[in-house]
C-alpha cells in the first residue's frame, strides 16, 4: 500500500464523494454504502467497516464530507459510544449485530450507568445481574439516562459478585430495552425539562451472549465508554446541527436528529450562552455601564481564553504529540464560563432577570440560562471530580486514600438515603 | 492563529530555558535586585554573544534576526520564568518596537544595529507621574529649535531609565504628538531611580529641562505607531508573566510534595489538589491567552489590540492569583525574605499595573471590539 498523506486522502476521500453522494438516497440506504466504502468511520479497522486512518487525516476527510454537505454515519447520542465500545470489546458475534445499525443509525441506545446511590462513585453501582438458567436477571435502578424512553438497547453496568471488591464485581451487557422487565419514567429537572429518564429493572433479562468482555471486567468496558463520553462531549451537539440541505437524505436527517437531539436542546442555554451577552447588553442599553461593561470583559475573557486552550489541546493531538495539561481542562473551564455567563445574563438582565417565559428576555431564554446552568458542573463529571483527575493525573499528586478497594463490595458502607 | 509551537520554537525555547536557569539563578536575580542600575553590563553582553536575544524581533536589514513575535514571545516566557535581571524589556521591546514603528529608514539604519547588538541599551519614556497609558498622559513639551527639539516635562515609571544609553520621549509640540531620542547623558537630563516594589525591574523619574532632542519619524505622527507599540507590548508582557506564573505553579506544587504535616504530605490533602489544580487552569488559560495575542502580534491581525489587552488582563490576573496561591501553599515560610516566593510575588505585582492594569485592559478590549 502505498503511504497516506494528507493530499492522498483528500483526493481520494473527493473522488469516492464525487462518484457516489447523491442526496436522493434513503438515509440509511447511503449510510449502507458508506459503512461499506470505509470512508463513514475512517479511523476504524478495515476489518470492521474502516480505513485504519490516524485521526490527523480523518479530519480531512471529514472537511471533504462538510465542503459538499454529504451526510456521515449515525453519530449523534449514545450510540457512538455504544459502537466505539463495542468495537473495542465486543465479541465477533457482538460486532456483527450492533456495529452497521448503530452506524447506519438503525439502532438507538441509552447509557444504564449511574444510579440513584452511585453518581460520582460509578464503581459502586448496585444493580444486580444474576445467572438463572440461560439468561442474566437484571434487577436495580438507573437514572440520568438519556433517550432511554426510544432507545433500542441499552449499555448496562451491573453487579454480578459482591463478594470482591467493588470494581472486579461489576459486569456490562447489552440490554434490550423493548421488554416487560424494563420500565422508563422521565425525570423532571429544576429547568422544566425532562431530558433524562428513571429505568426501572425488575427481573429484566439479558441473553448470555450480550455480556460483553468478561463476568467481572465490567469496570474496564464502562471506563472505554467514559473516555469517548468525555472526548465527544462537544461533538454531540455539533453533529446534532443537521445540515440544512435540499433533498430526500437531508429531510430524513433532520427527522433523526429531532428525535435523537431532543434531550440536548437546552445544553446551549447550560454552558451559559456566551454568543449573546454583547448583544443583550446592547439591546438593554446597558452595554455603556462601567460595571457591566467589565463583568462582559472578564466572561469574554475567560471563554476566549478557553477557547484558545481547547484549540492548543486540538492542534497538539493533530500533530500526534503527547497532550500536555491544556488537555484535561476543558471540563471545568466550561463550568467557570458558564458561571460566568449567568452572572453577566442577570446584571444585564436587572429586574427582568426574575423573570420566565412568555414574560422574560428573549421569551424566557434568558431565565432557561440562569436554572441550566448548575448542571454543567455536574453532568459528566463533577467539577470536583475534575479537579481530583486534574491533580492526579496531570499533577500526578497523591490519590485519595480509599477505604472501598480493599474489601468485599458487601462490607462497603452504601447510602441510607438517596 | 498558531495554536502550536513549531518543534524549532520548542527546541529554542529548551535551549534558552537551560542558558537562563545557568545564568540567571535566584543567587544572581538576588545580587542584582540590590545593585542601582539592577543589572550587569558584563553578564549582559555575554548574554547577547552567545545567543543574540537582544536581535530577535528586529528585522534583518538593521541587524537584527528577523523572528516574529512568537520566538519574541517565548524568550520573554522564558525570562519571565527565570526573574532575568536585564534591560531587554525596556531595550528589546519597548524602545526598539518603538523606533521599529516610528523611524525614518535612515533612523532604523542608523539606531537599530547598535540595539540588537546590545551595545546600546535603549529606553521608552512615555508615561508621566500622572501614570496615564496612554498618549492622553503626554505632557511634556517639545518646541522647535533650529533644527533639533527642546524637550520640557517630567517622565516617571521609566524601565531602566536611569541606565539606558538612549531614550526614546514621547512629547507633546505643535504639530501633536512625536517621538524624539535623546542620549542617555544630555545635557539637561537628570534621572532618578525610584524606590520599588518589584526591586528585578527598576523605574526611574526623568526631569526634562530644555533637553536637546532629536525628532524621530514624522512630526506630530507618534500617534498611531505609538499605539501600535503598547498592543505589542502588552503582548510580549502577557508572555512574560505566564512564563513567572508557571514557575511559581511549578515551585507550589514542589513544595507540597515535599512538606509533611499530620504525618502526610500536603499534597495529599484534598484541598491542597484542588488548589493545584485552581492554579493550573488558570496558569494555562492565561498561557492560552498569552501566545495567542503573540501569534495575533506575529500575523498583524487587526483584531490584535482587542486580543493583546485580552491577554495583558487575562495574564494580570492569572499571576498576581498564582503568587498569592504559592506563598499561601508555602505557609509561613513563603512570607519570609529567604524564601524566593517574594521576588516573582513582586515582579508579579508590578506586572499587573506596569502597561495598565486589568481593569484599564478590559475597558481597551470592549472599545476594540465596539461594545
Amino acid at each position: 500500500m502505498t503511504e497516506m498523506t494528507e493530499a492522498s486522502v483528500r483526493a481520494e476521500v473527493r473522488a469516492w464523494l464525487e462518484a457516489n453522494w447523491n442526496v436522493d438516497y434513503g438515509l440509511v440506504e447511503w449510510r449502507n454504502i458508506l459503512i461499506d466504502s470505509g470512508w463513514g468511520v475512517p479511523t476504524w479497522p478495515t476489518d470492521w467497516y474502516g480505513k485504519g486512518l490516524p485521526a490527523g487525516l480523518a479530519a480531512v476527510v471529514d472537511e471533504e464530507f462538510a465542503r459538499i454537505g454529504a451526510v456521515g454515519v449515525a453519530k449523534a447520542g449514545i450510540r457512538r459510544l455504544a459502537a466505539a465500545t463495542l468495537l473495542a470489546h465486543g465479541t465477533p458475534a457482538q460486532k456483527q449485530q450492533f456495529l452497521r445499525r448503530s452506524l447506519s443509525g438503525e439502532n438507538t441506545w441509552c447509557q444504564l450507568f449511574s444510579e440513584p446511590g452511585s453518581g460520582s462513585d460509578l464503581a459502586g453501582a448496585t444493580t444486580k445481574a444474576e445467572r438463572k438458567g440461560n439468561r442474566w436477571v437484571i434487577n436495580g435502578q438507573k437514572v440520568w439516562t438519556t433517550s432511554a424512553h426510544h432507545a433500542d438497547w441499552g449499555l448496562l453496568l451491573a453487579r454480578t459478585n459482591v463478594d470482591v471488591p467493588k470494581h472486579q464485581g461489576l459486569s456490562y451487557f447489552i440490554i434490550d430495552m423493548h421488554q416487560p422487565g424494563v420500565d422508563v419514567h422521565p425525570l423532571r429537572q429544576m429547568n422544566g425539562h425532562a431530558s433524562f429518564n428513571q429505568v426501572f429493572l425488575t427481573d429484566a433479562e439479558v441473553l448470555p451472549e450480550h455480556l460483553v468482555l468478561d463476568v467481572g471486567r465490567g469496570w474496564a468496558v464502562a471506563t472505554t465508554t467514559l473516555m469517548h463520553e468525555r472526548r465527544e462531549a462537544d461533538g454531540v451537539r455539533v453533529w446534532g446541527q443537521a445540515s440544512v440541505g435540499v433533498g430526500r437524505i437531508y429531510d430524513e436527517e433532520r427527522a433523526e436528529n429531532a428525535t435523537v437531539m431532543e434531550p440536548y436542546k437546552w445544553y446551549p442555554q447550560r454552558a451559559g450562552r456566551v454568543d449573546l451577552v454583547i448583544e443583550r447588553a446592547k439591546a438593554a442599553g446597558v452595554n455603556g455601564d462601567p460595571v457591566v461593561r467589565q463583568e462582559i470583559a472578564k466572561l469574554l475573557t475567560l471563554s476566549k481564553s478557553a477557547e484558545w486552550t481547547a484549540r492548543r489541546a486540538r492542534a497538539a493531538q493533530m500533530q500526534g504529540r503527547p497532550q500536555g495539561p491544556e488537555g484535561s481542562l476543558g471540563k471545568l473551564a466550561s463550568s467557570h464560563v458558564a458561571r460566568a455567563a449567568a452572572r453577566v445574563h442577570t446584571l444585564i438582565s436587572g429586574a427582568d432577570a426574575m423573570l420566565s417565559g412568555a414574560d422574560g428576555p428573549m421569551n424566557g431564554l434568558i431565565a432557561e440560562i440562569l436554572v441550566s446552568v448548575p448542571a454543567g458542573s455536574i453532568a459528566g463529571g463533577t467539577d470536583e471530580i475534575q479537579r481530583n483527575i486534574i491533580s492526579e493525573r496531570v499533577l500526578e499528586m497523591p490519590k485519595e486514600p480509599r477505604t472501598d478497594n480493599d474489601r468485599p463490595f458487601r462490607d462497603v458502607p452504601k447510602n441510607l438515603v438517596m | 492563529m498558531q495554536f502550536s509551537f513549531t518543534s524549532e520554537q520548542e527546541e529554542f525555547r529548551s535551549v534558552l530555558r537551560r542558558f537562563l536557569e545557568d545564568k540567571s539563578p535566584t543567587t544572581t536575580v538576588r545580587r542584582l535586585m540590590e545593585t542601582e542600575a539592577g543589572w550587569d553590563r558584563a553578564a549582559w553582553q555575554e548574554l547577547n554573544q552567545q545567543l543574540g536575544l537582544t536581535a530577535i524581533h528586529i528585522p534583518e536589514a538593521y541587524g537584527g534576526q528577523g523572528f516574529s513575535f512568537v520566538e519574541l514571545g517565548i524568550v520573554l516566557e522564558e525570562m519571565g520564568r527565570a526573574l532575568l535581571c536585564a534591560p531587554y524589556f525596556s531595550s528589546t521591546v519597548l524602545a526598539a518596537t518603538a523606533i521599529v514603528n516610528a523611524g525614518t529608514e535612515a533612523q532604523k539604519r542608523e539606531l537599530l544595529p547598535v540595539i540588537a547588538d546590545g551595545s546600546c541599551i535603549a529606553a521608552l519614556a512615555f508615561t508621566e507621574p500622572n501614570g496615564r497609558w496612554d498618549a492622553s498622559g503626554v505632557e511634556m513639551t517639545a518646541t522647535r529649535d533650529g533644527g533639533l527639539f527642546r524637550l520640557d516635562g517630567v517622565k516617571s515609571f521609566v524601565v531602566d531609565g536611569h541606565t539606558a544609553d538612549l531614550i526614546v520621549v514621547l512629547a507633546r509640540g505643535v504639530a501633536g504628538l512625536s517621538f524624539f531620542t535623546v542620549r542617555g547623558d544630555a545635557l539637561g537630563l537628570t534621572r532618578r531611580a525610584l524606590k520599588v516594589v518589584d526591586p528585578t525591574r527598576k523605574l526611574a523619574m526623568l526631569n526634562f529641562r530644555s533637553v536637546e532632542a532629536t525628532l524621530l519619524g514624522e512630526e506630530g505622527g507618534a500617534a498611531a505607531p505609538f499605539a501600535k507599540t503598547m498592543t505589542r507590548a502588552a503582548a510580549c508582557l502577557a508572555n512574560e508573566m505566564v512564563g513567572g506564573a508557571e514557575r511559581l505553579r511549578q515551585s507550589a506544587l514542589d513544595y507540597a510534595n515535599l512538606r509533611v504535616q499530620f504525618g502526610r504530605t500536603i499534597a495529599s490533602f484534598q484541598s491542597m489538589k484542588h488548589k493545584q489544580a485552581d492554579m493550573l487552569i488558570d496558569v494555562e488559560l492565561a498561557k492560552s491567552a498569552a501566545y495567542a495575542a503573540a501569534s495575533a502580534a506575529a500575523e498583524d491581525d487587526p483584531d490584535l489590540p482587542a486580543i493583546a489587552s485580552l491577554a495583558k488582563a487575562a495574564a494580570s490576573e492569572a499571576y498576581m492569583q498564582t503568587a498569592i496561591s504559592t506563598i499561601q501553599i508555602h505557609g509561613g515560610i513563603g512570607f519570609t525574605w529567604d524564601n524566593d516566593t517574594h521576588l516573582w510575588f513582586k515582579r508579579a505585582k508590578a506586572s499587573e499595573v506596569f502597561l495598565g492594569d486589568p481593569a484599564w485592559h478590559r475597558e481597551a478590549m470592549m472599545r476594540a471590539w465596539n461594545v
